[in-house]
């Protein structure tokens, strides 16, 4: 079996909490708000020699910093943002719609700009080579998705329901199911790759990586909301995910008319 | 400018984005070989100085006259648009390499650099720092004025046969400078 002779190394589940409670409660009495993953958290092995020692080094965007990269439909078929649809068949899982707005700090719609999503198939198992998991790869779904946000900044993705999957980070860990995101802005400052949850995942308080987010309020930001209204009838389940990119710097010269702000 | 609204939490890349996140000539994003192509590359090492197979790196980018690029096409590469932003993954030694131009300065005196963000498994965020361009230019810039002297350089490329190196060391004694933006809260 897959990572029995490395057993013996391993942290238990129960170490692992012991970890992550105890920079929680830390957390909790500094009294300081964080809002974003540390860096720095051992719970999370391969972190451990991945992450900066020294403070970041704050600086004012200027220049290409404050532009960002443009899309359009030359690089993006609408059809890619249905990932059942990219094989012979339909793939196996739970149909699902994942939807949401893409909004900056100010609350600005991040308009025509590339969304990309990948994730684990419904029995938990990447189509990625190095992925070893002894669950079964399906035919018919690759697990890969993008699409541009419409005008009001609006994602939609229809996709399967990805399966937890174990990993190697201590003994007997499970990844909770979740969908990667990579995203961008209107300026390249606020370029960013996370995870999507779903709510009352089992794995979510085992998980080093979502606890490496230390604030409660903080990591339920990234699990999405069951929506019966997105749901369709004989059709797919639906999930709504809102996603709020860091404040820009330019100065907005937006004109909702034309479009075209984030450029 | 106020932000009003808290951030969604960045979480790491992960080890599975290879088939996900890689597309055609993503890292060209000249032709390599055509008038003016450079080549960027580098190697991304952990606090042992190992290098990490797993990185993805990002540039975004001025064109060889300092103009910000605002074409689309970045993932349908044409061969003759620049649109200024590319992406690589490192390979097993830890090396990438694009193929870009010199980005001019976009303003006068300012000292011309490529915008690199870094995302990588055990990364729990994404990083973002400068590779500036070698020169004189650099004397005057407040950002590097601003860095201790023996950190400065973590920031430069190195001029080579092949264009510029740019190692990015993710942890240790010589560990890149990283930058935070206003916006970004920890």
């Amino acid at each position: 079996m897959k990572g029995r002779n490395s057993d013996s190394v391993l942290a238990s589940q129960a170490e692992l909490r012991v970890e992550i409670g105890a920079i929680e409660s830390a957390y909790q009495r500094s009294g300081v708000e964080e809002t974003q993953p540390r860096l720095d958290y051992a719970p999370y092995r391969s972190s451990l020699l991945r992450h900066p020692t020294k403070d970041l080094h704050h600086v004012d965007p200027e220049g290409v910093e404050l532009w960002t990269p443009c899309f359009g439909e030359r690089d993006v078929h609408p059809l890619e943002s249905d990932l059942t649809i990219q094989h012979n068949g339909a793939p196996i899982g739970e149909r699902t719609v994942v939807t949401g707005r893409i909004v900056d700090g100010d609350g600005r719609a991040v308009r025509r700009q590339l969304v990309e999503i990948w994730q684990a198939n419904a029995s938990g198992r990447y189509i990625h080579k190095r992925d070893q998991h002894p669950a079964p790869i399906d035919p018919n779904f690759t697990g890969v998705g993008r699409c541009l946000t419409d005008d009001d900044g609006y994602y939609h993705f229809t996709t399967i329901k990805p399966g937890p999957y174990p990993w190697q980070n201590h003994h007997n860990a499970w990844r909770p199911a979740h969908i990667h995101f990579s995203l961008f802005g209107t300026e390249f400052t606020q370029r960013m790759i996370t995870q999507m949850y779903f709510p009352g995942d089992p794995f979510s308080g085992l998980d080093p990586i979502l606890q490496s987010i230390t604030d409660q309020k903080a990591r339920d930001r990234l699990v999405a909301s069951y929506d019966h209204d997105l749901t369709t009838h004989e059709w797919a389940t639906g999930y709504r995910w809102d996603i709020v990119l860091t404040g820009s710097a330019r100065t907005p010269i937006e004109n909702p008319d034309s479009g075209g702000e984030h450029r | 400018m106020s932000t009003m609204l808290t951030a969604t939490p960045g979480q790491t890349i992960g080890p599975f984005f290879g088939y996900a996140l890689q597309f055609d000539r993503g890292n060209e994003l000249v032709p390599p070989g055509s008038p003016g192509a450079i080549q960027l590359h580098g190697v991304v090492t952990d606090g042992h100085g190992k290098p990490v197979p797993d990185a993805l790196l990002e540039i975004w980018q001025a064109d060889a006259d300092g103009v910000t690029p605002k074409a689309t096409g970045s993932l349908r590469r044409d061969g003759w648009t620049f649109t200024g932003w590319g992406r690589a993954s490192t390979d097993d030694e830890g090396r990438y390499i694009f193929s870009t131009v010199l980005p001019g300065a976009t303003q006068p005196d300012s000292a011309p650099f490529i915008m690199v963000a870094v995302f990588a498994r055990g990364l729990l965020n994404r990083l973002f720092t400068r590779a500036y361009l070698p020169g004189e230019q650099l004397s005057g810039d407040p950002l590097l004025n601003s860095l201790p002297a023996e950190r400065r350089h973590t920031m430069v490329a190195d001029r080579d046969g092949h264009g510029l190196r740019f190692d990015i060391k993710l942890q240790g004694a010589d560990e890149t400078v990283f930058l935070r933006y206003p916006g970004h809260r920890p």
